[in-house]
Formats: C-alpha cells, sequence, structure tokens
C-alpha cells in the first residue's frame, strides 16, 4: 500500500490516479496507523509552507510521517513535498521544516516571472538514481512554484532546472525521493517517474 | 529554459463542448474529457475548461467533468466560468482541477484572490481579464469587461493587472474582446503593456488565426502561454503544427 497524505488542500486525485496507472494500491489518508503501516509515501504538495506544516501537526501525523521516512519507507515528496523535508523556508518568514534534509527553501528573487509557472527541463546530474529511468537528460516537466530547496549537501542533487538560476529540481537521499515540478501533471515521462517510485515500493 | 505554452480553451455548455466539435477521428465529438485527452496527446501543454452553462442547477456537471478528465488526461487542468466564491473553487479543486480562472467575481470582491490565493497557493489561482479598447476616456486605454465581455466597469486593466498581481494572483489570463474571434491576431500592444507591467506570467487570449499570430504574441507581445480556440477546434493547424512552426522561429517549446 502506498499511502498519500491528505492535509486537506487542493487536487489529490491527479496523483493517486497516476499511482493506480501505475499498478499500486493506494490510499488517501491523514490517519497515523495507516501511515506507520504504509510501504511508500507520497506527499502532494499544494499550498502554504507554514499553514502545511500547521496542518500536519493539527492532524498528528508529524512525527509518524518523520519517523516513516527515516526508517527508511520510500518517500516521495512533489513540490512542497519535497521542500518540507528542508530545514526551514522563507515562505512563511522562516517555518522550520522536518529536517531530514538539511538546507533552506527560498524565494526566487531574480528579474524572472514568478510563480516558475510552466514547463522546463531538467539537467541531470545523478544517471543513477532509479527515479529517472528510461527518463532522458533535457525533458520537459511541469513545474509551479515561488520557492525552490537549496541542500547544504550536494550529493543529494539528482537533477538541475534552469530558472534564471540553476536550482535542484530533483533529490534524492536513500530512500527519500523529491521533485520540485509535478510528475501527476508531466504527461508520459511523470508516469514514467511515478512507475519507478512504484518500482523502488514494490522491488 | 522554460517553454512558451500552448494551451487549447474548450467552451463547455451543460456538460458538451459547444464550439470545435470538428474533428473526424473522435467517438464522440462533444465530449469535453475526450476532446481534452486528444488535445493532450497533441502536445497541449495545459488545457482549460470554460463553464458558460447559464442555468445553477446544471454547474454540478462540470465537476464530473473534471473529475473524469483529471483520471485521463495527466496534464493540467483549468478551469473557469461562473465562480463565485471560495465553495465554488475548494469544489472544483477537490474534484481534480489544478488551478481556477475567476473572472467577475473577482472584479465584484478584489478580496477574494487574496483568500483563495492564501489558502490554496498563487499557483492554481488565475484572474481573467477581460479587455476592450476605450477610445474615449484617455485615462482608460483598454477598459476591463465583465459578466462575459458584456459589462463595462469604467476599470483601466492596467491598473487591474497591478491589482490582481498585489492580490496574489498566479497568473492573468488577458482576453481582447476586440480581437477575440476575429482570427486577425492577438491585441499584440494590449499584452506586451500588460506582461510588462506585472511580474506573473500573462497567458493571450482572442485572436489567434495562424501560427504567426502566436508568434508575434509570444515575442512582441512578450506573453508566456497562448490560449488558442478555433485556430485548433476546426481543424485547421493542430498543435503540433504550431509547435514545430514556433520552434523552427527558436521559441522554446515542448515537442
Amino acid at each position: 500500500m502506498i499511502v498519500v497524505i491528505n492535509y486537506g488542500m487542493g487536487n489529490l486525485r491527479s496523483v493517486v490516479k497516476t499511482l493506480e496507472k501505475a499498478g499500486a494500491d493506494v490510499l488517501i489518508t491523514s490517519d497515523s496507523n495507516e501511515i506507520e503501516k504504509a510501504r511508500g509515501i507520497v506527499l502532494p504538495g499544494v499550498g502554504e509552507f507554514s499553514k502545511t506544516m500547521e496542518n500536519l501537526k493539527k492532524l498528528n501525523i508529524l512525527e509518524t510521517l518523520s519517523n516513516s521516512i527515516l526508517k527508511g519507507i520510500p518517500y516521495l515528496g512533489i513540490c512542497l513535498g519535497l521542500q518540507l523535508l528542508f530545514t526551514e523556508s522563507e515562505e512563511g518568514n522562516g517555518s522550520q521544516g522536518l529536517n531530514i534534509i538539511k538546507g533552506k527553501v527560498k524565494r526566487f528573487v531574480n528579474n524572472m516571472k514568478i510563480p516558475h509557472m510552466g514547463w522546463n527541463q531538467i539537467k541531470i546530474r545523478n544517471k543513477k538514481c532509479k527515479i529517472l529511468e528510461e527518463i532522458p537528460d533535457n525533458s520537459y516537466f511541469y513545474f509551479a512554484h515561488s520557492y525552490y530547496a537549496i541542500p547544504e549537501d550536494k550529493h543529494v542533487i539528482v537533477a538541475t532546472t534552469d530558472y534564471g538560476i540553476e536550482f535542484v529540481s530533483i533529490i534524492q537521499k536513500g530512500n527519500i525521493l523529491g521533485t520540485q515540478f509535478h510528475p501527476e501533471k508531466s504527461s508520459e515521462l511523470g508516469l514514467k517517474i511515478i512507475k519507478n517510485f512504484c518500482q523502488l515500493v514494490y522491488r | 529554459m522554460l517553454a512558451r505554452r500552448i494551451i487549447p480553451c474548450l467552451d463547455v455548455k451543460d456538460g458538451r463542448v459547444v464550439k470545435g466539435t470538428h474533428f473526424v477521428n473522435l467517438k464522440d465529438a462533444g465530449d469535453p474529457v475526450e476532446i481534452a485527452s486528444l488535445y493532450s496527446k497533441e502536445g497541449a501543454d495545459e488545457i482549460v475548461f470554460l463553464d458558460i452553462t447559464a442555468t445553477i442547477e446544471n454547474r454540478d456537471i462540470i465537476l464530473k467533468i473534471v473529475e473524469k478528465t483529471a483520471e485521463q488526461v495527466f496534464i493540467p487542468l483549468t478551469v473557469g466560468g461562473g465562480i463565485k466564491g471560495i465553495k465554488d473553487i475548494t469544489l472544483l479543486l477537490q474534484n481534480g482541477a489544478d488551478k481556477v480562472s475567476i473572472n467577475t467575481a473577482a472584479v465584484k470582491n478584489p478580496k477574494l484572490i487574496k483568500e483563495s490565493a492564501e489558502r490554496f497557493g498563487s499557483q492554481c489561482i488565475v484572474v481573467a481579464i477581460d479587455a476592450k479598447k476605450n477610445v474615449v476616456n484617455k485615462n482608460c486605454t483598454w477598459e476591463v469587461y465583465i459578466n462575459a465581455g458584456k459589462t463595462p466597469t469604467s476599470i483601466d486593466v492596467i491598473k487591474w493587472a497591478k491589482t490582481v498581481e498585489e492580490m496574489g494572483a498566479g497568473e492573468i489570463l488577458l482576453t481582447s474582446i476586440d480581437a477575440d474571434g476575429t482570427n486577425q491576431g492577438y491585441d499584440i500592444e494590449l499584452t506586451k503593456i500588460v506582461s510588462e507591467t506585472v511580474n506573473i506570467p500573462v497567458i493571450a487570449s482572442g485572436g489567434a488565426g495562424t501560427p504567426e499570430h502566436i508568434y508575434e504574441v509570444l515575442t512582441i507581445g512578450k506573453a508566456d502561454a497562448a490560449l488558442t480556440a478555433s485556430i485548433l477546434h476546426y481543424g485547421k493547424y493542430t498543435i503540433k503544427d504550431i509547435k514545430q512552426y514556433l520552434k523552427n522561429k527558436n521559441i522554446p517549446v515542448r515537442i
């Protein structure tokens, strides 16, 4: 069972459907017992950093989520789901994140339009990452965000994307994966990323 | 590099697509789900549904369509038309829309932009602006119209564009009422001035008749994306044709 964490925001339907298409059993939940039993965890991200952290606290799942990730359960964080792994974010005046990956989340300040919205390419920095199986370099994925993560440990960087600056668009640290883009909204190649994640869960 | 987007817009009335049903290879040419799926396969970067259902009783139909589309089409889906408040937005997002486009309700109550952006994130709040050239009043070169382009507001488009950005809109969908339906090209001047005024993406709409028109609005007009309707619906050009044309002219597109 792969759980998709529901913290009361936005569209979960697309991510659930892509996981099901990839052959996964999926449960949408905000119940810590279910999260504890899960073989894989997906945290899709829309919304604001500090409010989402608050929501996760209110739902009493912050600790369980953190423990499961640290225990080695495959985790896929999408967009905000990637950013929440980090130490802190500028969004909401220095809110604390899960601090599982050391680093900061910053707002774009270059002279580009914000949000960074639309299809952009990834530059693969770590070809060995399983999530990128059969994904060509320079492939396009769908982004919709105003903040980006800066990891302290550069070894976690799997891919980067150019938007005035080069920012991190995929990270991996062992069982922990994160994409700044939305694979569930990125057509065929996005589905492939979701499939690759499912294979890591069910291998 | 960030690609420029080509976004087909489908007018949906009581659950059926009312324009652009001239496809030969569809089982049901009026079915929004099937048309959205076809456009996605052809390389559309997003899909917009504009719900032009007249009666309140039939408003739930769009939710079912959104739900079905989100289960089959894995590119971003924006829904506009008749959105009155937070409740409508919540329902659309829960049923599988990624963004909502607000127009009249935003003009009547600009706080709705702020409230919804804070609640759901700016990235899913599109403000649609219908603009018409005003030849009489020199202080208002383009005027904002509401109620599907029927009612003038005496609000200046450029000022309104700044306001919606400040309120937290993630994108502006800018339609030229003058150009809409003409197939003679976008209002380049309008698009350029709005795009230069705000620091959020601008989607140009109204007037596309050829790939060259799209090229013009993305370059001279500085639009981040182009909304297209009849140019695609009547089979004159496919999304592939348009994107290939743009690529040949060195515009970054996702092919």
